[in-house]
């Protein structure tokens, strides 16, 4: 594997290996000293446009857990703000020559490109809408460890599918892993023709009884520039994951952070059907295989990636 | 006050050629054969049979071309394009987007407002007319603004841009979002004539999008444009020029419920017209799965039924022409993120080609047919066509229609390169473009044969 941007290039093969790899990696985390030397002297630079605290926080554990060095860059206060493209931003941060640059950002593709302009292998923490391999990958690894095999189950994702790139990270990779994919949410929330990214789609609860695990997404107040729900109190009244809703043999998975009251009610997301704070465990064990596959795995190549630049053509 | 001519180019001397034995495609004229043709001072001075016309004569005084296994046409006239004079030179400006019209077979371009100044008053198309004059290598037609500033408000002092030589008016890169402002513009048309072109799209379905709506950019995660918001736009705006009796002309049609709301337009007695891009005809929202930011352009690559459509559209006379949208930018300005791109692809260079590859060659449509859109622009606003015929202007492109090339592969004449085409094997090529009776252009490796 030379960089990991995206689920939708991942085959079922690559995902049991990461998982595999993780669930090695969450034997060492029991021990009294996490740390193994498996990637010493090696350099992951985090480069995340975006505000977050979890994602970040847990590729700087795995990172360290690993024993690489870790860089942390934030474009808030540098020449970012300066009016500096991505690009050259890349270009300059690659002098230090990285072995791995995980990024995250508000555009679609970004990580792709970035692994065109530079040798380092690239991990894809976010790029807009579009995908977030690492989430997928370590709700796999959960539903893996709680429930064995994927095959057959059916899973229902549930809230605002157009602004979540978990979901559709989620949806490629659980039906990769033979799960059985149903997407719900208002209509306005709904990408039109979602459908064929192989999924199902409904407008109400009415059949979540169905399901096998409900993974309700985040409201992204943040990516919304306009009203797409008349209120969230309407929301919450015909999508919330709440106890009245949720079936006492299905669990319940969320991307966090979690708005309390619109998406999820208190009382499921404290109750013993959610996996949520297994999730947050996984994400340490998950990076930390994905690290590890990039650079140290098997299947990772000798780090000289770089392709050729397209050739400047005469004015 | 009679009004100036409308298409300006700097003065060039006047070309004296012959093209001996060459196959004259010119629907037109009703011209489907072998001739020699006779340029003098400018001018389509003679046809005859192949190999007829006496160079002895004319010794020294004529450059003589062999057209053995070469096509001449009529020179093709592209009614959209934006040269991007003045203001954004670091992407184009009339010297070098005329030479890629040139380069593409075009004796005639109509360039767009949306420039830095917009072209909004009669001093700045004064200037901007003026500078063409000294740069431009083939004709430059100029539309100035419907609204002051491209606001979409008031309206822009349509009659004396009239006066100045503009050939008609457009926002384009914006819609006339309020309908009560187009219908003002219409009305003011019955004083000042000339043609409003319009870019339809309804911002309010547009807004944040970067490709078109479908299962791509439910794949990809980018927000969609939706096919509506050009088709309602087509439709509200010819229920407007029926109205008031107008003429308009919609741009870069992309989907097909806008090539039906044409159609009925024109079943209806409405006074419009309008055009398709190449790569609208050519490439589909597909082609974006790859984030290539040169295949981000407004309106966006629709679905296969939308190129279908527009092809169908094309063929039966719905659609009265191409046009390019030549719309170049700098490489650092396309070395973004898809989302952030700005849209626009150029087109000149490669219009005949790609779409005699990829519509003419598997049979789609006729060579013939092609030629008759490509050349049709000039009539829709209010201009000769150009033909093959003795006593008309040279406005002539000779072709080698089985010559292959890869566009880019030796660089290009427009000063940008962010051509949706770039890289692809297509097979024919523009050698000579004669404009105004000059010669404008010349393949670098297409040299003198002799007399």
């Amino acid at each position: 594997m030379n960089h990991l941007l995206s689920v939708e290039e991942l085959d079922r093969e690559a995902i049991e290996r990461i998982v595999a790899q993780a669930t090695r990696f969450a034997q060492v985390a029991d021990r009294e000293i996490k740390k193994v030397p498996a990637l010493r002297g090696r350099m992951v630079l985090n480069l995340f446009y975006e505000s977050s605290t979890r994602t970040r926080s847990s590729f700087e554990l795995a990172a360290k857990r690993l024993s690489a060095d870790v860089v942390n860059f934030t474009p808030g206060g540098s020449s970012v703000e300066k009016g500096e493209s991505l690009k050259d931003t890349v270009l300059t941060l690659s002098a230090h020559k990285p072995d791995v640059i995980v990024i995250r950002t508000p555009w679609v593709g970004s990580a792709e490109l970035v692994s065109q302009w530079c040798s380092a292998a690239i991990v894809n923490a976010g790029d807009g809408k579009h995908e977030h391999p690492t989430q997928a990958l370590l709700d796999v690894y959960t539903l893996r460890r709680r429930l064995g095999a994927l095959d057959g189950l059916r899973i229902w994702i549930v809230g605002d599918v157009a602004h979540s790139r978990v979901a559709r990270s989620n949806i490629l990779a659980l039906q990769k892993m033979g799960a059985k994919v149903t997407v719900a949410g208002p209509p306005t929330l709904i990408p039109r023709d979602i459908e064929t990214l192989g999924c199902e789609v409904r407008h109400t609860l009415s059949e979540l009884h169905t399901a096998d695990v409900v993974y309700a997404l985040r409201m992204q107040h943040e990516r919304m520039t306009e009203a797409w729900v008349p209120s969230l109190r309407e929301y919450a009244a015909w999508y919330q994951v709440n106890a009245r809703r949720l079936r006492s043999r299905q669990l319940l998975m969320h991307p966090g952070p979690v708005n309390r009251g619109v998406e999820l009610s208190g009382e499921v997301v404290d109750s013993p059907q959610s996996l949520i704070s297994s999730q947050v465990e996984a994400g340490v064990v998950v990076r930390m295989a994905v690290l590890y596959e990039l650079l140290a795995g098997s299947q990772s190549p000798a780090r000289t990636p770089l392709r050729p630049a397209p050739e400047p053509q005469p004015a | 006050m009679s009004s100036p001519a409308t298409m300006i180019r700097r003065s060039q001397p006047p070309a004296d050629l012959l093209f001996r034995d060459v196959h004259v495609l010119d629907p037109r004229a009703s011209i489907d054969r072998r001739l020699d043709v006779l340029v003098r001072d400018g001018e389509i001075a003679q046809l005859g049979e192949p190999s007829t016309i006496d160079a002895t004569e004319l010794e020294g005084t004529v450059e003589v071309l062999a057209g053995q296994g070469k096509h001449l046409l009529p020179a093709f006239f592209d009614p959209h394009v934006h040269l991007r004079t003045p203001g954004q030179e670091h992407k184009e400006d009339l010297e070098t987007g005329t030479r890629a019209a040139a380069a593409g077979g075009y004796a005639g371009v109509i360039a767009m407002p949306n420039t830095d100044p917009v072209i909004d008053s009669a001093p700045l198309l004064r200037s901007l007319r003026s500078a063409a004059a000294r740069e431009a290598r083939v004709p430059v037609g100029f539309l100035p603004a419907i609204t002051r500033g491209l606001q979409g408000r008031e309206l822009t002092e349509m009659a004396e841009l009239m006066q100045e030589g503009a050939l008609g008016f457009t926002d384009d890169g914006k819609p006339v979002a309020s309908a009560g402002t187009l219908r003002k513009a219409l009305q003011y048309q019955r004083l000042c004539g000339g043609v409003l072109t319009l870019h339809e799209e309804d911002p309010s379905l547009s807004a944040g999008g970067s490709m078109r709506e479908g299962p791509v950019s439910a794949a990809m995660g980018l927000t969609g444009v939706p096919s509506v918001s050009e088709s309602t736009m087509v439709a509200r705006d010819a229920a407007l020029a029926r109205y008031e009796g107008g003429r308009v002309h919609f741009q870069h049609l992309s989907a097909a419920e806008s090539v039906e709301a044409v159609a009925t337009a024109k079943d209806q007695g409405a006074l419009v017209s309008a055009e398709a891009s190449p790569h609208h005809l050519l490439l589909t929202e597909e082609d974006v799965r790859g984030l290539d930011t040169r295949m981000k352009m407004n309106p966006p690559l629709g679905a296969e039924r939308d190129r279908l459509a527009l092809i169908e559209g094309l063929r039966c006379g719905t659609i009265d022409c191409v046009a390019t949208d030549h719309a170049p930018h700098a490489r650092e300005e396309k070395e973004v993120p898809f989302e952030q791109a700005p849209m626009g692809t150029t087109g000149l260079e490669t219009a005949f080609a790609a779409l005699h590859t990829m519509l003419v060659l598997p049979g789609v449509l006729s060579l013939r047919l092609l030629i008759e859109r490509m050349t049709a622009g000039s009539e829709l606003f209010g201009l000769e066509a150009f033909t093959v015929r003795s006593g008309q202007p040279a406005n002539l492109a000779l072709v080698d229609l089985s010559a292959a090339w890869v566009p880019g592969e030796n660089g290009w004449e427009s000063r940008s390169e962010n051509c949706c085409f770039a890289g692809r094997q297509l097979t024919g090529r523009v050698l000579l473009t004669v404009a105004d009776g000059s010669v404008a252009y010349r393949q670098r490796a297409f040299t003198v044969v002799g007399a």
